[in-house]
């Protein structure tokens, strides 16, 4: 199978990043965006959440409905509150001016005034609690709306999005059995309902290996015969093992479910991930 | 600081709520069995459990009836029920909802129809509570973006059968303009520019044709509602230690307390507990190599090591956090266990600290 490399990836215009909530897409969003303006891309990663992950990483405040510049060639931009509040009283309507939006911001001649052009832009998408619906608004609406301009935009943006040369997305999944599942749900649902082409999945998070069997045995059996923090040093690394094995399982599971390429990306030991760690991470995107 | 069993004393509905993948349904199926372990007639109502713990408890498929799990399992982990009996049911909400709206022509919003899943899960609660035949509900939430957006279905569903989310676009110098002062204008423009006037219009006829077709929906929203409030009903919060899962806590925490809703108390589920970790002094890595008789195993162990103590340190920081946010309510921790939980005796394990008495009591079974 072909494998495109992760700068043709970035070739693209528009890279959504989906996946279930909490499982890492606004930091893969981030290390994508990152890793693009490492290659001199003009990026832009467009928070779509509320949570304004990116502007919390770069200790910048928080913003409204606008682009900032984040590092070299990385510009982020978030939706106001305002602009959630008043569209999320009705459904449907935030998610298409939202895609309209990031729509907008890929054209290469912007609406807006003086718009930035970029050659890139990142969405981070919302959470998949409830599937796809996000992506499939423009042609929910354009069902809707027979006829008229509102018909017309959502064609549009229909064509956008199911653009496999210009428009691509990356699935977060964590190595857990149900995060498999649903990412594995999701990429049917991406590939077949929405039409979108799914380039990546990234296994986020996976637990190093630092254990062999042979070390699992002799800390088993070191571990009955002391106490304090020898005990607990040994039992840390036993839990380790546990899960890392676990975990593999899981990456094995999803390599075999999932037609696009998989990339693994590891937990990093922090309190907090900040850009330092997330620009580490972006260098392991391939 | 209480347990469960003393958090949902005289309690007949407890509601899990938190954002995805914390251990909603874990939490909500151990509290169900726990109660159900201490004499009650139990039914939790889950949305998604992963397949293993599903097939584990004898429920293979979803439905809206709820099924009896097998007393024989409880025998088998060596649990006395003193006559509990454990009900579950899978909630299909997606099928339930999209059954209301198939009669009519409008199919294709129920996807869009945020909340909808949520509602229908209020919606069983309330049936079932109606008819009285369990003594406790437990009621596992859907895996929103955040945990307020359940909280929030049923005033959604009204404000979109009304129609008032509507109006706010339509009367840009009436309410909408008192509402959200200056931003409105921009707003509009947004809206204006990438979806033309029209879309108001079109809009207006869509909704004015939705709002007549669900006629008892409105009285049955705000009765679901009365139930949340229902002082016989219990919040319970469930988290990571991570910071946000811990910051939108806090958040629901207090949009609860803001809401007149019952809140008692957040469960941090998948703790590195420190007692585990503890502190080493000098020459600990002198000791571990001589200990294994193998430098390099010793070099990784101790790797090992610091990274999870610098998980269990941010752990910490964020628990006294949320605890001086709570103040005198209960913060339960519930241990990283080392493999995913996944029948009866898994969640009895995470019983044990869900319903110990207190922190003193949870460390002490940490401690082992
Ligand atoms: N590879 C990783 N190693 C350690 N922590 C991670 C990793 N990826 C994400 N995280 C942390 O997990 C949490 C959720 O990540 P985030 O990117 O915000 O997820 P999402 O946008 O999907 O909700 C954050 O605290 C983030 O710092
Ligand atoms: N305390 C725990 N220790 C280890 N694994 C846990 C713990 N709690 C939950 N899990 C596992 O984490 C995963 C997610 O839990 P789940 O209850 O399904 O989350 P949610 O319902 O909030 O999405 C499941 O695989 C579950 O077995
Ligand atoms: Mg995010
Ligand atoms: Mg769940």
């Amino acid at each position: 199978m072909y494998v495109p490399a992760v700068s043709e990836l970035l070739d693209k215009r528009l890279v959504i990043v989906t996946g279930k909530g909490g499982v890492g897409k606004s930091t893969v969003a981030l290390a994508l965006g990152l890793a693009a303006a490492a290659e001199g891309r003009r990026t832009i990663v467009c928070e779509v959440s509320s949570q304004e992950h990116t502007s919390h990483v770069f200790h910048r405040a928080r913003v409204g409905f606008h682009e900032v510049e984040m590092a070299d060639n990385l510009w982020a931009m978030f939706r106001s509150r305002i602009f959630s509040y008043l569209t999320a009283a009705t459904p449907g309507l935030r998610e298409l001016v939202t895609i309209g939006k990031m729509w907008e911001v890929a054209q290469p001649d912007r609406k807006v005034k003086k718009g930035r052009k970029y050659d890139l832009v990142i969405v981070d998408a919302p959470a998949t609690g409830a599937g796809v619906g996000f992506l499939q608004t423009p042609r929910t609406f354009a069902n809707i709306a027979r006829v008229g301009p509102i018909k017309a935009q959502a064609e549009a943006l229909e064509a956008f999005i199911v653009n496999h040369r210009k428009t691509g997305a990356a699935i977060v999944a964590l190595p857990e059995e149900m995060p498999v599942n649903e990412t594995v749900a999701l990429e049917r649902q991406l590939t077949e309902e929405v039409d979108v082409a799914v380039d990546r999945v990234y296994m986020n998070a996976l637990y190093p290996e630092r254990f062999s069997k042979p070390d699992v045995e002799r800390l088993e059996s070191a571990c009955g015969k002391t106490n304090g923090p020898l005990r607990a040093a040994y039992r840390a690394a036993l839990s380790e093992s546990r899960r890392a094995a676990a975990q593999r399982e899981q990456l094995a599971r999803l390599a075999e479910l999932v037609r696009a390429p998989v990339r693994t990306l590891p937990f990093v030991f922090v309190p907090q991930l900040g850009v330092e760690e997330i620009r580490e991470l972006a260098k392991g995107m391939h | 600081m209480a347990g469960v069993a003393e958090l949902l004393d005289g309690k007949r509905v407890c509601i899990c709520a938190g954002s995805g993948g914390v251990g909603k349904t874990t939490s909500s199926a151990a509290i169900a069995a726990g109660m159900a372990a201490r004499g009650k007639k139990v039914a939790v109502l889950t949305i998604d459990p992963a397949k293993r713990l599903a097939d584990s408890l004898g429920l293979p498929e979803l439905g809206n009836e709820e099924r009896r799990v097998d007393p024989a399992l409880f025998a088998q982990a060596g649990i006395e029920t003193n006559g509990g009996e454990l009900w579950a049911m899978m909630l299909d909400a997606k099928a339930t909802f999209d059954e209301l709206v198939r009669r009519h022509a409008y199919q294709q919003l129920s996807a869009a129809l945020a909340g909808s899943q949520e509602y229908m899960a209020m919606e069983k609660l309330f049936e079932l509570h109606a008819e009285a035949r369990y003594d406790l509900l437990v009621l596992d939430t859907p895996p929103t973006r955040n945990a307020l957006e359940f909280l929030e279905a049923p005033r959604r569903l009204m404000q979109f059968i009304e129609g008032r989310a509507l109006q706010v676009f339509m009367k840009p110098t009436g309410l909408g303009m008192k509402v959200f002062g200056r931003g409105t204008s921009m707003v509009f423009s947004v809206l204006r520019r990438i979806t033309g006037v029209e879309v108001l219009e079109d809009l207006s006829e869509f909704f004015q044709a939705f709002s007549g077709m669900l006629g008892g929906f409105r009285e049955r929203a705000k009765r679901v509602n009365e139930l949340l409030a229902n002082p016989e009903t219990c919040f319970l919060v469930v988290c990571g230690p991570q910071g946000e899962p811990v910051t939108e806590a806090v958040y629901f925490h207090r949009k609860l307390v803001e809401a007149k809703l019952p809140f008692g108390g957040v469960i941090v589920n998948k703790v590195h507990y420190e007692s585990e970790l503890p502190d080493y002094g000098e020459g600990f890595a002198a000791e571990l190599a001589e200990a294994l008789g193998d430098d390099d195993l010793a070099r990784r162990v101790l790797m090992n090591f610091d990274d999870y103590r610098a998980l269990a340190a941010r752990d910490r920081r964020n628990i006294k956090r949320l605890t001086a946010e709570m103040r005198a309510r209960a913060v339960i921790q519930v241990p990283y266990l080392d493999t995913d939980v996944h029948d009866l005796s898994g969640l009895m394990q995470i019983n044990e600290y869900l319903f110990a008495a207190g922190a003193k009591e949870r460390t002490a079974i940490a401690a082992g």
